[in-house]
């Protein structure tokens, strides 16, 4: 029995040392070299500073901005430090409640728009901190956008266009626009 | 559901489908009692590790000692993990300045990923260190990834061996599950993601300002590595509160598809290692044919539930219709890149194998989309399963089926060449019957304790149902949740710690002991009389069994939840 225990220790010891220190290590300097974009967060620059990451969705509420998937971190949204989804099962009043608001105030943006919401703009994402929207969330906030910031439709949604991404390999997902990336886009046509 | 839909499923499977016979080869080669041209590799790593830890390779153990080898070795585990948590305020590598962890949260945690469940009542972003993560969780990654591969060899080699008394050495079959299959895979699939946009690095978080001058903190860490080794040993644990939903973990598309290889991956080329160690590759397709054949229909029905949507939605001014420019569906609790393919796949996976990692919030599923996941954990975890322990599970069930069809035509029943007597039926049953013993009754404590219901998020009977998924996760190994349940509280922790403990050791202790008086015995000759285990009629007979055993137990259970919750929801209550 000693001899089982001394063998298991030793043995969690070493294996800890390979599999806890020596792997992460080892993956941490390959990736250093051949992605550092990446391993270090996909960070988005402007004006040399840093605006945010190309993966982590941010939160918009002026209508000149395209905005986001719902977003149900606390204590606000978007929050990148307390990532959750709603967790509302589906028949809970609150869910329900939680969409007719998000509807109220996208039509209230943009008052004349009486198309049908689509439904990632009033469902909340699994992260708290999807960065992409569906090319059809983004198509129904163009007019809004294209009259707070003066530009003409068809730019804009000449914009949405050049930043939605396909399915990537052709199959894979969904095809979807990082709203981030078009915002900042939206930034430097206004400029 | 969306041609695209069953377009990503199929793919998916052919893809897995092709790895199966290359790594299930690879992984006899690794486990072979020769040395070969893949152990010759690592011979003199192998040899080192030995010596410094006194341990003699050629020691061929008994089921008893190979048994207690399991159990020091991850109770050690365990013991580390817990002290980890509890001191790495003190310890370096936590530029956060976290906390020590509650001992009862601490606690629950290390028996999590000791038993490869990896439920996490904590977020991980605010509660564990870099040093916890790396030094604790991933190494507990891979050694109960590992455990449960050995475990699995020694078992094979129970049906393999005929009058022996031995099944091999634990230390042995747990180091090179290690060295050979998990590492260098998860180095490959570590470097996959970091491409995608998984973050590695040991820096503190970063501030930024915002496009609107908000702040926003974005969370940092050693995410790449860790992310590999939670997908290819099952474990499940992610890295962040939000798992493989959140874009750090699991940036894109194909990302995400390979996550999903990735669990399922060992699973089902063990299938190929067993029919290749006892001699009959047929044997191994069997079994691995009737995980498909549970798997593939309740994966379709699962999409097609998220697909058709919330009824809940149909008064209001949405449109949830699929078309080129939108997934469309319920899109509650999921993330645009994967939209209702990638989610409804992932979650039927993630629940079949006992990996429990999620990209998708279960909790905000439709009723009868949440129902699959429920009762894919329900069935044992033998549709994949866990690493090693999925396998070794419906071998269980294998030897369940094989006495009822002796018991048809009043012959004693055989499985490879082996008798099946009293005493196997007995370890089976139980391998079969402790996690079905626990999430009923253990589900029935949280619904009478005032702390247990404590817990639940959302109303009727769907709080019910998160009460429930939450031990059926627990008593399977799963380890992913309806996660509006609060369950870091020391009533779930305390309950939910001893399910996941008792699902994982007393069973593997049960199969062990199977092992070992199967081993023991000679081999009787194929007669006429004998069942053939490698043919349709007896894929049929055992998805069958695994259907009966979860459907009886579990029906009543699932009624009071998400059926329930299904008639409500259809008439629009």
């Amino acid at each position: 029995m000693a001899k089982i225990l001394r063998n298991g220790i030793v043995l969690l010891l070493l294996l800890t040392a390979v599999t806890g220190v020596a792997y992460p290590l080892a993956v941490t300097a390959v990736a250093a070299v051949l992605f550092p974009g990446q391993a270090n967060g996909s960070v988005v620059e402007r004006d040399g500073k840093p605006v945010g990451s190309s993966l982590i969705g941010q939160s918009f509420t002026t209508p000149g901005y395209f905005w986001g998937r719902p977003s149900a971190t606390t204590p606000g949204p978007d929050n990148a430090a307390a990532s959750t989804g709603s967790n509302l099962g589906p028949t809970n009043p609150a869910l329900a409640e939680a969409a007719k608001q998000r509807i109220a105030a996208l039509r209230a943006a943009d008052p004349g728009n009486a198309a049908l919401v689509p439904v990632e703009l009033v469902a909340a994402s699994a992260s708290g901190l999807d960065p992409e929207i569906s090319p059809a969330a983004a198509r129904y906030q163009v007019a809004r956008v294209a009259r707070a910031r003066g530009l003409d439709v068809a730019k804009v949604q000449a914009l949405v266009d050049e930043h939605t991404q396909q399915r990537q390999l052709g199959v894979l997902g969904e095809p979807r626009v990082n709203v981030l990336a078009l915002n900042m886009a939206l930034d430097s046509v206004a400029r | 559901m969306t041609a695209n839909d069953v377009f990503q499923i199929g793919l998916f499977l052919a893809v897995l489908l092709a790895l199966v016979k290359p790594v299930g080869q690879y992984m006899a080669l690794v486990f072979a009692d020769e040395p070969n041209r893949v152990t010759r590799v690592g011979a003199g790593v192998e040899r080192l590790l030995y010596r410094l830890a006194g341990i003699r390779a050629d020691e061929d153990m008994g089921w008893k000692r190979y048994a207690i080898a399991m159990l020091v070795f991850n109770v050690a585990g365990l013991a580390v993990v817990y002290l980890l948590q509890r001191t790495q305020q003190w310890l370096p590598l936590n530029p956060q300045h976290l906390a020590a962890v509650a001992p009862d949260s601490a606690m629950n945690t290390a028996i999590s990923f000791a038993s490869n469940t990896n439920w996490q009542g904590y977020a991980g972003e605010s509660t564990m260190s870099y040093l916890t993560q790396a030094l604790g969780l991933t190494v507990q990654n891979f050694l109960s990834a590992a455990t449960g591969i050995a475990v699995l060899i020694a078992i094979v080699r129970g049906f393999v061996r005929r009058g022996a008394s031995t099944l091999g050495n634990f230390w042995v079959d747990m180091t090179r599950a290690t060295l050979y299959v998990l590492l260098p895979l998860s180095v490959v699939i570590a470097l996959l993601f970091v491409s995608q946009g998984v973050v590695q690095n040991i820096a503190p978080y970063l501030d930024v300002t915002t496009l609107e001058h908000a702040r926003q903190t974005l969370p940092m860490g050693p995410v790449a590595s860790q992310e590999a080794i939670k997908m290819l040993g099952t474990n499940g644990g992610g890295f962040f509160n939000a798992n493989s939903a959140h874009p750090f973990e699991n940036p894109t598309p194909f990302s995400n598809f390979v996550q999903m290889l990735a669990i399922f991956i060992i699973p089902a080329a063990l299938c190929y290692t067993f029919g290749s160690m006892v001699g009959d590759r047929r044997q191994g397709w069997a079994i691995l044919a009737t995980m498909l054949l549970l798997f593939v229909p309740l994966t379709l029905g699962l999409v097609a539930a998220e697909q058709a949507g919330n009824p809940a939605f149909h008064g209001l001014a949405v449109d949830a219709q699929a078309s080129a420019l939108q997934a469309g569906g319920n899109m509650e609790g999921k993330e645009t890149r994967f939209g209702i393919a990638s989610s409804g796949l992932f979650a039927a996976i993630t629940t079949a194998a006992s990996c429990g990692a999620v990209n998708a919030m279960h909790d905000s599923l439709t009723p009868l989309g949440g129902l699959v996941p429920m009762w894919l954990m329900q069935l044992g975890e033998v549709v994949f399963g866990g690493v090693g322990s999925g396998l070794y599970g419906m071998l269980a069930f294998a030897v369940v089926a094989v006495f009822i069809a002796g018991l048809m035509v009043g012959r004693t029943p055989e499985y490879l060449g082996k008798k099946i007597e009293a005493h196997e039926m007995k370890m089976a049953s139980l391998a079969v019957l402790i996690p079905c013993a626990l999430v009923v009754i253990c589900t029935a404590i949280a619904v009478m304790a005032p702390a247990g219901v404590a817990g639940v998020a959302n109303p009727g009977a769907h709080g019910f149902s998160e009460m429930l998924y939450a031990v059926t996760s627990a008593s399977n190994n799963n380890g992913s949740a309806f996660a509006g349940l609060s369950a870091n509280t020391p009533f779930w922790n305390v309950l939910l710690g001893i399910c996941m403990f008792l699902a994982r050791f007393p069973l593997a202790i049960a199969m062990l002991a199977m092992a070992g008086s199967l081993a023991a015995k000679r081999a009787v000759p194929v007669s006429a009389g004998t069942l053939p285990t490698h043919t349709p009629l007896f894929v049929a007979l055992l998805a069958c069994v695994v259907i009966v055993v979860g459907a009886l137990t579990f029906l009543p259970a699932l009624a009071l939840g998400p059926i329930a919750e299904q008639l409500m929801s259809a008439t629009g209550h």
